[in-house]
C-alpha cells in the first residue's frame, strides 16, 4: 500500500503530536495517577499527595463496607438489566417494525433519535415536570383514563414513591432511539435474496424476523448490549439534576463517586477505579453472553 | 382476505411506531406550551394551547431577569466551539498519518487510542482538576482562562473517538489524487489539506457536530471547572435553575424551552450528520 509519497517520515511527527500529547497529558497520565491516587492518603482537592494508606489498599476495604456501596451498586445492576431489556429490547422491536413499513421510515428515525441530543441535564428538568406529583403531565393522564380518581384528586408522589423508576424512565426513553438506529442500519444491510427464500419457502414476516433477520444481526445486538452496560455505569448528568436536592436511595456508581470529591477525594478516586473494573468485566461478560454464536450462518 | 389482513398488520404498525414517536414529541411540545402560561394557566389548564388570556411571558421575563441566559449560550457557544474546531484540526491530522503511513510504534499508537475510548471521566477526572489547579488555569478571575480548562479536557475525551471515525473515512477516500499532486510538487502538508480534507469535508461535519453536542450537553465536566456565575455555561446554569426553582414550574418550562429549541432546529437541519456521528463508532467499533 506503500506508494513513494509515504516513504518520506520526516514530518509525519509534526502531525501526531498535538493530537496524542493531548490524550497522554489529559488521559494516560491521569489515569495511571488516579488508580495511584485511590491507594494514597489526599485531605483536599489542591492539596499534595504523598501519604500512602494504611494499609494501602484501605479505601477499598472501606468499599467493601459502605452501605451507600451497596445501593449504587444495586441500583446500578438494576439499571443495566433496565437497560439492556429497555433500550435495546424496545429498540430491536422498533427496528424491525420500522424495517417493514415502506413509507414514513424517516420521520421515525428523526423523532426517534432526537432525545439523544438533548442534555440530560434539560431532560431531568423536563422529566420532574412529567412526573410532577400535582399537575404533572403522567398524573393528569392517568386522572384522565381513570386510573387515578379525578373527584378525590388522588395522586401519586413519583418521586418519592417510585424514585428508581423515575429515574430509569427517561436514560431509558433518552437512549432507545440510539441503539434503534444502529440495529436498523445492520438491518438494512441484510441482503434482500434472504427474506426471498424464506417468503418462497412459505415463511410470515414474524417467522422472518425471528429466523432470518435476528441471527443475522446478532453482532450489532451484542454491540448495543456492551455499550448499553458501559453507559449504564457512566449515567450521572440526569439523576444529578433529577435529584439535585439530595438523594437517598437513588445512588449511582458515578452520582456517588461524585458526591465523595469534595469530602474525601482518594476515596472518589478508588470509586473511580471500580467504576473502570466494573465496565471492563461486564463488558467482557456481555461479549460472551451475546456473541457466543457470532459465527453464526445461514 | 389476505390483502385485508396485511393492511391490518400494517395499520398495527404504524400505530405502533407513531405512538413511540409520540412520547419524544409530547413532552417537549407541552413543555413549550406551558412556558407560555402564568402559574395559574398551568395549574388550571396545562393541557390547552396557550392562547388569548392564557398567554404570558412572564416566565421568560422571570429567566432573563434572574439569570444571565445569554452569558452562558456565550459560554457554552466558544467552549463546545473550540472543542470541535480543536478535535477536527487535531484529530484529522493523526488519522491521515495513521491511515497513510507506515513508521515505528504505529501498533502501540493504535492500541492506545482504542484504549482512549475506554476510560471514563470519573476515572481522569480528579488528577486532570489538580494538574489544571496547579498550572493556575481554575477558578481564576479570567473567564477565558475558565473556559480553557473545560475545552483541554474535552478535547482530549473526544480525540480517539474523532480519529478512529476519520480513519476509516480516509481509507476510502483514493491515493491516486494525493499520488498526481505529489507528482506536481505537494508535500504532506499540502497533500492533506488541500487534497485530502476538501475531500473529506462530510466527515469532518460529522465528528465536528459530535463533538460539539457532546461537549454542550456535558455537565460533569463543566461541575468542575465553572464554579462562578460568570463562568456557568447552559448545562450548569440549568442545573442550578433545578435546584433554585423547585417549585416554580413556569421558570422550569421556559427554561428547559429556551435550551432545547435552539437544539432541535439544528437537529432538524442537520440530522443527516447528527445521528450518523453519533453512532459511528458504534457501528464500526
Amino acid at each position: 500500500m506503500n506508494a513513494k509519497i509515504y516513504q518520506n517520515k520526516k514530518y509525519i511527527v509534526f502531525f501526531l503530536i498535538p493530537a496524542f500529547l493531548f490524550m497522554l497529558v489529559y488521559l494516560y497520565v491521569p489515569f495511571i495517577t488516579n488508580i495511584m491516587n485511590s491507594f494514597k492518603n489526599i485531605k483536599y482537592l489542591a492539596s499534595p499527595s504523598d501519604v500512602w494508606q494504611k494499609p494501602f489498599f484501605e479505601n477499598y476495604v472501606k468499599m467493601l463496607h459502605d452501605p451507600k456501596i451497596a445501593i449504587a451498586l444495586k441500583n446500578t445492576g438494576i439499571m443495566i438489566l433496565a437497560t439492556i431489556i429497555g433500550e435495546v429490547g424496545i429498540a430491536i422491536i422498533l427496528a424491525l417494525l420500522v424495517s417493514n413499513v415502506k413509507k414514513g421510515a424517516d420521520f421515525y428515525r428523526i423523532t426517534f433519535f432526537f432525545p439523544i441530543v438533548i442534555s440530560a441535564t434539560a431532560l431531568a428538568l423536563l422529566f420532574n415536570l412529567v412526573f410532577l406529583y400535582d399537575k404533572g403531565m403522567v398524573n393528569q393522564f392517568l386522572q384522565f383514563i381513570g386510573y387515578l380518581d379525578k373527584e378525590s384528586n388522588e395522586l401519586i408522589d413519583w418521586k418519592t414513591v417510585h424514585p428508581l423508576f423515575t429515574m430509569m424512565l427517561p436514560i431509558i426513553w433518552q437512549y432507545v432511539g440510539f441503539y434503534f438506529v444502529i440495529i436498523l442500519t445492520a438491518i438494512s444491510g441484510i441482503s434482500n435474496e434472504y427474506y426471498e427464500a424464506a417468503a418462497l419457502d412459505g415463511a410470515s414476516k414474524f417467522q422472518q424476523a425471528w429466523y432470518v433477520t435476528l441471527p443475522l444481526i446478532r453482532n450489532s445486538i451484542a454491540t448495543c448490549a456492551v455499550l448499553a452496560v458501559t453507559g449504564a455505569l457512566k449515567v450521572f448528568d440526569l439523576p444529578w439534576t433529577m435529584f439535585v436536592n439530595g438523594m437517598s436511595n437513588t445512588w449511582l456508581t458515578g452520582t456517588y463517586m461524585y458526591s465523595k470529591v469534595q469530602t474525601d477525594v482518594d476515596y472518589a478516586s478508588a470509586i473511580a477505579v471500580g467504576i473502570v473494573v466494573l465496565g471492563a468485566l461486564l463488558s467482557v461478560v456481555a461479549n460472551i453472553i451475546f456473541k457466543r454464536k457470532s459465527d453464526y450462518e445461514i | 382476505m389476505k390483502e385485508k389482513k396485511t393492511k391490518k398488520s400494517t395499520v398495527i404498525l404504524y400505530i405502533i411506531l407513531t405512538l413511540w414517536s409520540l412520547t419524544t414529541i409530547v413532552p417537549l411540545a407541552w413543555s413549550v406550551m406551558n412556558s407560555f402560561k402564568d402559574k395559574k394557566a398551568i395549574y388550571n389548564n396545562s393541557f390547552s394551547l396557550p392562547i388569548g388570556h392564557l398567554f404570558s411571558l412572564d416566565n421568560y421575563r422571570n429567566i432573563f431577569e434572574n439569570y444571565d441566559i445569554l452569558k452562558a449560550y456565550r459560554n457554552s457557544f466558544i467552549i463546545s466551539g473550540a472543542v470541535a474546531i480543536l478535535v477536527i484540526l487535531l484529530a484529522g491530522m493523526a488519522a491521515y498519518i495513521m491511515t497513510r503511513y507506515n513508521f515505528r510504534g504505529k501498533r502501540v499508537l493504535s492500541i492506545l487510542l482504542y484504549a482512549g475510548m475506554m476510560f471514563p471521566v470519573y476515572s481522569t477526572i480528579i488528577p486532570v482538576m489538580r494538574m489544571q489547579s496547579s498550572w493556575g488555569i481554575v477558578n481564576t478571575e479570567h473567564v477565558g482562562l475558565n473556559l480553557l480548562s473545560v475545552i483541554l479536557p474535552q478535547v482530549a475525551g473526544n480525540m480517539s473517538f474523532a480519529i478512529i471515525v476519520l480513519s476509516n473515512y480516509f481509507e476510502s477516500v483514493p491515493m491516486e489524487l494525493e499520488e498526481a499532486a505529489y507528482i506536481e510538487g505537494c508535500g504532506m502538508f499540502r497533500n492533506y489539506f488541500n487534497v485530502v480534507v476538501p475531500l473529506s469535508k462530510s466527515s469532518f461535519a460529522t465528528v465536528g457536530i459530535f463533538a460539539f453536542l457532546w461537549s454542550y450537553n456535558d455537565l460533569f465536566t463543566q461541575m468542575f471547572f465553572l464554579r462562578t456565575k460568570d463562568n456557568w455555561a447552559i448545562t450548569i446554569l440549568l442545573n442550578n435553575i433545578a435546584s433554585k426553582e423547585g417549585v416554580n414550574y413556569g421558570a422550569l418550562f421556559s427554561s428547559v424551552t429556551l435550551i432545547v429549541v435552539p437544539v432541535l432546529l439544528v437537529y432538524i437541519a442537520l440530522q443527516k450528520y447528527i445521528i450518523k456521528g453519533m453512532t459511528a463508532g458504534a457501528v464500526k467499533g
